[in-house]
């Protein structure tokens, strides 16, 4: 196998921070090139001086692309190149079809006028190659994230890639989304097509990849050939130090029942007649992680926001109970009120005004708790977030730090924050550690264990089934709307939870 | 990675970094009246700082930066609203109908005005915050609707004059009860204590944020800011009370602004606003009421206009269809040039009363000085671009 890219000694400095500090990276032709890193170990800067985002001049180091020193001005020339990236937040214009999409900037034109049938039969054929059946005129828009992953990849093919970068590209997608990425990266592997897969799931790394680069704290630690390593060997390069346990220990102390939730219906907000949430009945105990496991877009995030202050969904019926009393959760502030929480799975967009600091942030939903008639005390605003930040170890140098500069792990546990001010009895958690490295997932589970040692109930939805197992004292299997059935720690596996989930799916082809 | 790091550093040049925003309006503000005043002087041989116009500076501008205290809440909320010009015009004319031509005290047409400002604006709000309809559209209608009822309440005349208690609203002057003659002591006392407070207020909150470890401005910053503001509001006060006194509308704008500042600055609600427009669907999810918020910043909105609708139907003594003609342009200018995020979520107060009173000191000087009314704008147009570029630059820097 020849050599297709060879990063040499890449160095890149930001004011005040080395980003990068003589990182090394040799892809060889038609190979999967995974990198893991924390997050903010510089793999994004990497594929930034890669790709062009950083022009060439402004890193020190050595680019050699297909034996010739590659010097981009920006992704116009390395696209030209065949290098074309795929960000985690996905580049498509959602109100457009997947044809306009395909080739947006690159349309198939004779002197500006658009060649509409050779646009389409060139889509179908892209399409194809990805696995995808969907009409070229389709929206965007209304496809799920999933299928317009594969969109994306369709759009890297239709630019004659010959590298393609992947950031993150299973991050927003459940399991069987995730299964038809791998194996079309696998596919395009197969077709000559050389791939760098950023990735935080180490399954999938070793499913996938032939070779991993491990990056920590900027600088390139090891790479490895996909026989020789384990799980263990890549966390424990990552983190720089060995990780016996995944999972904080906890002996489970299950006290008397603390929500209870009976026949809770939801209906689609739009469309009528489309029922989310089919008379659904969980309850929560003291003490205890009760885990709601199922694919996405089963109705877990649905269920967790209608129960919250009816932020979702209309025509809500169902009784909530806290403590055995009925309490009214129909507003936010009623919810809050009642002893709820809920910490959203969209950090970014639900959780966090990201333009603000970090105090304000945290006292956002509990501004009571540092005002007196009205009037907030600075002072006492930041003595609580100063407390949470010990709590919480949010790594920051000020508590005015805005949060859209902190990791995804510290924004995580902003939000915690913010609602652990609130005092609540019972806290949802959805999706608690998406998005943020095994460090700080570590954390956010031994804050989750403190929570429950307080005598709180903690509820968490999550599409990673070991971090459920791992976690939970109890485990809800939900799909479809419905709650398929209710697994303890002792009973409960990855294959059980697939087969409640199944039992649905089998019983329907019946 | 870079977005992580922090320009550390505690010298005065990084404090004077850190707040470049609100540091280089003031300074800005400053440097235009210098310019102006040398300009001036060597041109025409005017003293752009004398006692009257000063006084007219502010009996001038005062509408805009009224206004200007509830656009920078509606533009935080993530809103805008074009029909303020409308509104000045049309609770004027009201104003005009119910004094002049019905003969009404003004202790009962002050408070009818400001309530119908009121209707106005919740009539607005209702529409852009429990139906979301942009508030850019219904405002645009607002804006048509009511210089259109101006036009019919008027009859498409000037109605006028006003009676001398209504006309106190904008020409009054605090009666000097102390001294009598010039100066006018009781002017010079109340700014000599505002300043006062001023300062107090600054010393106070410096030790409560030392007392609770935040890092202070340095002491040097500090004393020049405090002594260049104190200096500045006794040179202004002292130049009043020297011709006429203290302005009633002086009085108004010192109390609207301190007021404002406090509630955006301090209070739960104001909080909430900043949040609301910084992310409206994480603010409701905190537990924060964003519909009503909305609504009440139009309603807010709605009685600052028509306040300032009063004040310049006083100082015209006569209600006209024209009155108010894009002000909506100058008060939304205001709000931009002091600072304030076009997205919503930021915006400062004290940065929105410096905005205010740069494009009014342009205004003025420019005016003594013959500038042509083309040119002016061009000229106003320009700055307000500035301005935004020079937030814009700063923020990717």
């Amino acid at each position: 196998m020849a050599t297709l890219l060879e990063m040499r000694g890449i160095t890149k400095v930001f004011p005040g921070v080395k980003a990068l500090d003589h990182v090394n990276l040799t892809v060889e032709q038609g190979e999967i090139h995974a990198i893991c890193g924390e997050n903010g170990a510089g793999k994004s800067t990497l594929m930034k001086v890669l790709s062009g985002v950083y022009p060439h001049g402004s890193y020190e180091g050595e680019i050699i692309y297909d034996g010739a020193p590659l010097h981009c001005r920006g992704i116009r020339d390395s696209e030209a190149k065949g290098i074309i990236i795929i960000h985690q937040e996905l580049a498509l214009v959602p109100l457009l079809s997947i044809a306009e999409n395909l080739f947006l900037g690159n349309e198939v034109a004779k002197n500006g006028v658009i060649n509409w049938p050779e646009c389409f039969q060139k889509t179908e054929g892209l399409l194809k190659k990805v696995g995808l059946s969907e009409a070229p005129t389709t929206q965007v828009g209304k496809l799920g994230v999933g299928k317009q992953q594969l969109i994306e990849i369709a759009k890297a093919l239709a630019k004659d890639v010959r590298l393609l970068i992947l950031d993150e590209p299973t991050a927003a997608l459940q399991e069987n989304d995730s299964q038809k990425l791998l194996d079309l990266l696998l596919e395009l592997k197969r077709q000559g097509i050389t791939s760098i897969l950023i990735s935080h799931k180490l399954n999938e790394i070793s499913r996938v990849a032939d070779r991993i680069t491990i990056i920590r704290d900027g600088t390139s630690v090891s790479t490895l050939t996909t026989d020789a390593i384990s799980e263990e060997r890549i966390i424990r390069d990552m983190v720089g130090r060995d990780m016996a346990h995944r999972y904080p220990e906890r002996t489970p102390n299950p006290g008397e029942v603390l929500m209870e939730v009976e026949g809770w219906n939801v209906w689609h907000p739009e469309q009528t007649g489309r029922q989310m949430i089919k008379d659904v009945s969980i309850h929560v105990r003291k003490g205890e992680i009760v885990g709601i496991a199922g694919l996405m877009g089963t109705g877990r995030t649905e269920l967790a926001m209608s129960l919250f202050g009816h932020s979702y969904g209309r025509n809500i019926s169902g009784t909530v109970k806290m403590g055995g009393k009925v309490v009214d959760t129909s507003t936010v502030t009623r919810a809050i009120a009642a002893g709820l929480a809920y910490v959203t799975e969209d950090r970014k967009q639900l959780g966090l005004v990201l333009e603000e600091p970090i105090v304000k942030n945290i006292t956002l939903a509990n501004l009571a708790g540092v005002a007196t008639r009205s009037v907030i005390s600075r002072g006492r605003e930041q003595q609580v977030a100063e407390e949470y930040r010990r709590a919480m170890s949010i790594r920051t140098p000020s508590v005015f730090q805005k949060v859209v500069n902190l990791s995804g792990g510290n924004q995580q546990k902003v939000v915690l924050s913010k609602w652990l001010f609130t005092d609540p009895q019972v806290l949802i958690l959805d999706e608690p550690t998406r998005g943020i490295d095994v460090g700080a997932k570590f954390e956010i589970y031994t804050i989750m264990n403190e929570l429950v040692a307080q005598g709180r109930g903690v509820v968490m939805i999550s599409s990673e089934m070991p971090e459920l197992l791992g976690m939970c004292d109890r485990i809800y299997v939900m799909n479809e709307g419905r709650i398929m059935g209710e697994l303890t720690r002792a009973e409960a596996s990855q294959e059980r939870i697939m087969a409640l989930i199944l039992k649905n799916e089998t019983a329907k082809v019946a | 990675m870079a977005d992580g790091a922090v320009a550390g550093g505690k010298g005065i040049g990084a404090h004077l970094g850190g707040h470049l925003r609100e540091n280089g309006m003031l300074m800005a503000l400053v440097a235009i009246v210098l310019l102006f005043t040398v300009i001036v002087r060597g041109l025409i041989g005017v003293d752009f700082l004398s006692a009257q116009n000063i006084t007219n500076l502010f009996l001038q501008n005062s509408y805009v930066i009224i206004m200007a205290l509830g656009m920078l809440l509606v533009i935080v909320a993530g809103h805008i609203d074009l029909s303020v010009g409308s509104v000045v015009g049309f609770t004027g004319a009201v104003a005009a109908v119910l004094t002049v031509n019905m003969g009404l005290p003004v202790f009962v047409v002050i408070p009818v005005c400001l309530l119908i400002g009121a209707c106005i604006g919740a009539a607005q709000g209702y529409w852009i915050a429990y139906w979301r309809i942009p508030s850019f559209i219904v405002t645009l209608a607002g804006m048509l609707v009511f210089r259109g009822l101006t036009l019919w309440l008027l009859n498409g005349q000037n109605v006028g004059p006003f009676p001398k208690s209504f006309q106190s609203l904008s020409t009054g002057f605090i009666p000097d009860v102390i001294g009598a003659g010039k100066p006018n002591v009781t002017a010079l006392v109340i700014i000599a204590i505002a300043a006062g407070i001023v300062v107090w207020l600054g010393w106070r909150a410096r030790g409560r944020d030392e007392k609770f470890g935040i890092t202070p401005e340095p002491m040097v910053m500090f004393v020049a800011r405090n002594v260049v503001v104190a200096a500045a509001l006794m040179f202004v006060g002292y130049k009043l009370a020297s011709f006429r006194g203290l302005p009633n509308v002086v009085v108004v704008l010192g109390l609207l602004t301190v007021l404002y500042a406090f509630f955006t600055e301090n209070t739960t609600t104001g909080r909430r606003v900043y949040a609301l427009g910084g992310n409206e669907k994480a603010a409701k999810l905190s537990g924060i009421n964003t519909d009503r918020l909305v609504f009440l910043t139009f309603v807010n909105m709605g009685v600052l206009a028509s306040l300032a609708g009063m004040i310049v139907a006083a100082r015209l003594n006569s209600s006209t269809p024209k009155a108010g003609v894009g002000f909506e342009l100058d008060v939304i200018a205001a709000v931009f040039i002091g600072g304030a995020s076009m997205t919503g979520g930021s915006g400062k107060i004290i940065g929105v009363v410096v905005g205010a009173l740069i494009m009014g000191v342009m205004n003025n000087g420019m005016s003594i000085l013959g500038i042509g009314i083309d040119y002016q704008q061009v000229i106003k147009g320009l700055v307000l671009l500035a301005a935004v570029i020079f937030d814009v630059y700063n923020k990717n820097k």
